[in-house]
Parts: C-alpha cells; structure tokens; sequence
C-alpha cells in the first residue's frame, strides 16, 4: 500500500499520538449517507501527516473529529493516550480562511488563545511581557516583524494566513491541526508558507495533520499521506514519504518526487471513479 | 474649494436652501399661516416662546434618554440572550416581532392607567418603542459568528461564555451602535407621542396644547426644536460608533 515507502523499521519508532479506529461520523438525522465510515488511521508523535482526497470525502470532518468538537456514532478516537470525550485542549487549529478577529490587532489576535488556554489563561496578566515577547518571537519566525501593531485587514492574504498559523503554534499545542491553510493564496506565497510551516515543525516538534488536495503540498510537507475515498469517507492508501529531511522546495522538481505525486494521484482518480 | 470643505458645508447649505425654498414657496402663494406657517414666522415663535420650549425640551430630552438607556440596557440582555441561545430566539421571536408591530400610541392608555398621568408613561414609551431594534441588531451580530471562529475558540477548550464575550460582543458592536442611531430617533418619538396624550409638561404636552389654541407657528417651532435635538443625539450616538468601531468602518465606499 505504501507509496516509495522504505518497510524497514525505522530504528526510533515514537508512540502512537492520533488514532482512529473504525470512525463512523453522519451529521444531522440518522439515514442520510455517513461523511466518514470505518475510518482508521494512526499519526505518530512528531510526524507530519497529511490527508489528501477528493472534494467532500469527509476531510474536514476528520478534523472536527480528531479535535473533539464532533463525537462520532461508531469507533474510538485517541489522542495524546486518551479517549476524546471533549474539545481536545492540546491541538491549534488553522483553516482556509485566516479567521482573525478585525477589532483585534495582530498581536492581540496572537493572545486570543492565551487568554482561554490553562495554564496561560490566569498567568497571562502577570506575565504579560514574557508572552508578549513570545508572540513576537513567533511573528519573527514567520516573516511578520514588527507588523504586530497592524490589523489584520491592513495584512494581504499570505501575510494573515501567517498570523493565523502563529495563532494556531502561541499556546504550544502538541497538536496542529491544518485545513487546507494554503488554499486561497498564490502559487508562489503558498510556496513560501510550506517552507514557514516546514520550519516550524522541524523547530517545535508538534504533530501536524494537514488536510489538502494539494498533492504536492501533501508530499513536500509529510512524512506520511492518508489517501481517503469519496464519500463515505475511508481510508484507502497510506503512503510513507521518506524524502530526506530537511527538504527543499527544489526537491519537488525531482523525478523521484513526482513519481511520489503521481502514485498519490492515481490513488484520488480510483476513489474519484470508484465514487 | 478642495472636496473636504463642500462636504462639511454641505449639510448646512442644504438646510438653508429648504427653509429658503419653503419661504419662498409660502410667499408665493400667499398660503394662510394657519395652514403652513413661514420659516421667518416660525424663526419668531421660537424666540417668543423661547423661555416654554427651552424648559419642555429639556424634559423630553430626559425623558427620552431615560427611557434609551431602558432600552440598550435591556435590549443588550435580551438580543444577547436570543443570540445565544436557539430555543431562546426560536420562542420568542414571533411574540417580540407581534409587540413591536403594536402602535406605541395605542399603550400609552394603559399604561396611563397603571401609572397615572406623568413622566413615566413617557419614559416607558420611550423604552418600548425603540428596544427593538437593538434586539435584533444584538443578536444578529452574536448568530452570524463564523463557524470556524467558533471551531477555533471550541477547540481551544473556550466556554460558551468566552465565545460569547470575546467574539460575539466585539463582533455585534457594529450592528448594536447601527441600531442606536434608530433608537434614539425612535426612543423620540415615544416619549413625545406619551406626552401628547397624557403629560402636563414636555414639548409634546406643549404641542398638544398649541394646536387647541390654534397657534400654528409655535406648534411648527416644537416641531423645530425637536427635529434639532433628534439630530443633535443622533450625532452623538454616531460618534461613540465611530470612536469604538473604527474597524468595522474601514470601507472606502461611502467617503468618495
């Protein structure tokens, strides 16, 4: 099933972080056709994973899922060793739409989540300037220096998807969770964010799950792709990318890439066709 | 002239050439000023009755900012409420929208009758007339929260409560000074249509009693004298929105 994978054992496996086994999810009545069914994946700690397949297949449920903001009707999900019973406290989460609030500056959009999350939450006012220089700390890293002042509607569309991913990485989540971050945004600024969220993975460590049908955003970034069906959502191909790391943009005009690329899309044409 | 400049004198040059239009138009005609006086009558009674009208505007005006206050208290609480919450909004919104189509005038007997004669059926007009649209404005601003606003807050662990503080109050700033400028106005008109009816003192009590006396030009000089103080705080209203909603107000299309 796997794609350019490498099946020897990789000498340090880490633990299991995100896994859902046999996930069934409809939304409204009982009945109507089930967004995800018998879903089953597993994401390791560290890794960066993404979830490719074609429009509708449930993609974004699996998020809501993963994140505990929808319960599903059958299966278990796990996160961080336990069972997701409530809104999972540890995850970031970046959309399509940057989502930042317009009567907030961007700094203060950065604090938003400081002021829900514990134990940032009731330390956030004695400490303010020790996270306030974080938050500049992490605008620095993503190109956004000294634009803290602004508001977000002052920002172009890359600049605030930046300011969204900063967001999302402020409280130290374990767990990022990103849907389709990059799909309103020029060729050339989502080239220049794959390489800001590449860095900001190898730097931090968090567990990302990136939802996308950019199947060369899903290569270049991952270390692992789930290909899911057309509705009902399943999982139909997992494949390991085992480009070295860390990866250059230039890598993807490799043959060895696009070979990855192309068997990622023959796997979309089957679901699409099987649909 | 540079653009600026027009655009400020514009509104007075505009009120200017109405009442010069409308002297003109009386002139002309030689309309009896029983039926419609001319401005300069009008400018006359003012100052005549300068003394009267300073002192029952005075009472409207506290009247109606009594009964305002009434209403963004309240309509604030209750457009919140209906935001929040479905079976709140889903329960309540035909009774809300069957009370507000009720004309206020036809209230004001009764509660001519709980209160007596006085300043409080006028206050509690006031308050009736122009709660409404703030409701509505209210909870139209918490509704349309984006969903993935709220996925993002969820997500993060936030409460209802949080949602509804930091997002939904900020959000439905905009929406809830929109409908201030109206219920200001409208805040005016209940408290006047109270004193007309049933009051022995305020610029409506006063209008009542001119129009009995058949003293047009004085009645025209209330109507004056309200017109101008229903500007007056419908600027100040419009300032506090300007002041606190700078980035809501950031389109380019109205200025040119």
């Amino acid at each position: 099933m796997s794609v350019a994978a490498s099946l020897e054992p990789a000498a340090f496996e880490p633990p299991v972080f995100v896994s859902l086994d046999g996930v069934t999810h409809a939304y409204g009545t009982s009945g109507g056709v089930p967004a995800v069914e018998g879903l089953t994946l597993a994401v390791r700690k560290g890794e960066f994973a993404a979830v490719v397949g074609p429009s509708g297949c449930g993609k974004s449920t699996l998020m809501k899922l993963a994140t505990g903001l929808q319960f599903p009707r059958a299966g278990t999900i796990m996160v961080a060793g336990e069972a997701v019973k409530r809104p999972v406290k540890i995850s970031g989460m970046a959309f399509q739409a940057p989502t930042l609030l317009p009567w907030r500056t961007v700094i203060e959009n950065l604090m938003l989540p400081l002021e829900i999350v514990e134990p940032h939450r009731s330390r956030l006012r004695s400490n303010k300037a020790e996270y306030l220089a974080r938050a500049e700390a992490l605008l620095d890293q993503v190109g956004l220096r000294g634009m803290g002042a602004k508001f977000p509607w002052e920002l172009s569309g890359g600049m605030q998807q930046r300011a969204s991913l900063c967001r999302a990485l402020i409280h130290e989540p374990e767990l990022l969770m990103l849907d389709e971050p990059f799909g309103a945004l020029d060729a050339f600024t989502r080239e220049e964010l794959w390489c800001v969220i590449r860095d900001l993975h190898a730097r931090t460590g968090v567990t990302v799950i990136l939802v996308t049908h950019d199947l060369r955003e899903a290569a270049f970034l991952s270390d692992r792709v789930f290909c899911m069906s057309s509705r009902p959502g399943r999982i139909i191909a997992e494949a390991v990318i085992d480009l070295p790391r860390p990866r250059d943009i230039d890598v993807t005009y490799t043959p060895a890439f696009s070979e990855i690329v192309h068997e990622l899309r023959a796997h979309i044409v089957h679901a699409r066709s099987a649909a | 002239m540079n653009d600026r400049l027009v655009l400020r004198l514009a509104p007075w040059v505009f009120t200017l050439g109405f009442f010069i239009v409308w002297e003109i138009g009386c002139r002309a005609t030689g309309v009896s000023s029983y039926i419609l006086p001319r401005p300069t009558a009008i400018a006359e009674a003012l100052w005549q009755y300068r003394g009267p009208l300073a002192v029952h505007s005075g009472h409207t005006l506290w009247m109606t900012t009594a009964g305002f206050i009434l209403a963004v208290i309240f309509g604030l609480v209750l457009g919140m409420a209906l935001g929040a919450s479905r079976l709140v909004h889903a329960g309540s919104y035909p009774l809300l929208v069957g009370f507000n189509a009720i004309p206020k005038v036809a209230v004001v007997p009764i509660l001519v009758i709980w209160f007596g004669v006085g300043w409080l059926p006028a206050v509690l007009t006031a308050f009736l007339i122009s709660f409404f649209p703030i409701v509505v404005n209210v909870a139209t601003g918490l509704a349309t929260i984006e969903p993935e606003v709220e996925d993002v807050m969820r997500a993060l662990g936030a409460s209802k409560l949080d949602i509804i503080l930091k997002v939904g109050v900020p959000r439905s700033l905009p929406y809830f000074f929109g409908s201030l400028k109206v219920a200001i106005t409208l805040a005016y008109v209940g408290s006047v249509i109270a004193e007309y009816n049933a009051s022995n003192f305020g610029i409506g009590n006063l209008m009542a009693r001119a129009s009995a006396d058949f003293n047009v030009p004085l009645l025209f000089a209330a109507l004056i004298a309200l017109g101008v103080m229903g500007v007056m705080l419908y600027a100040v209203t419009a300032y506090v929105e300007a002041r606190t909603t700078k980035w809501a107000q950031r389109s380019q299309f109205a200025a040119g």
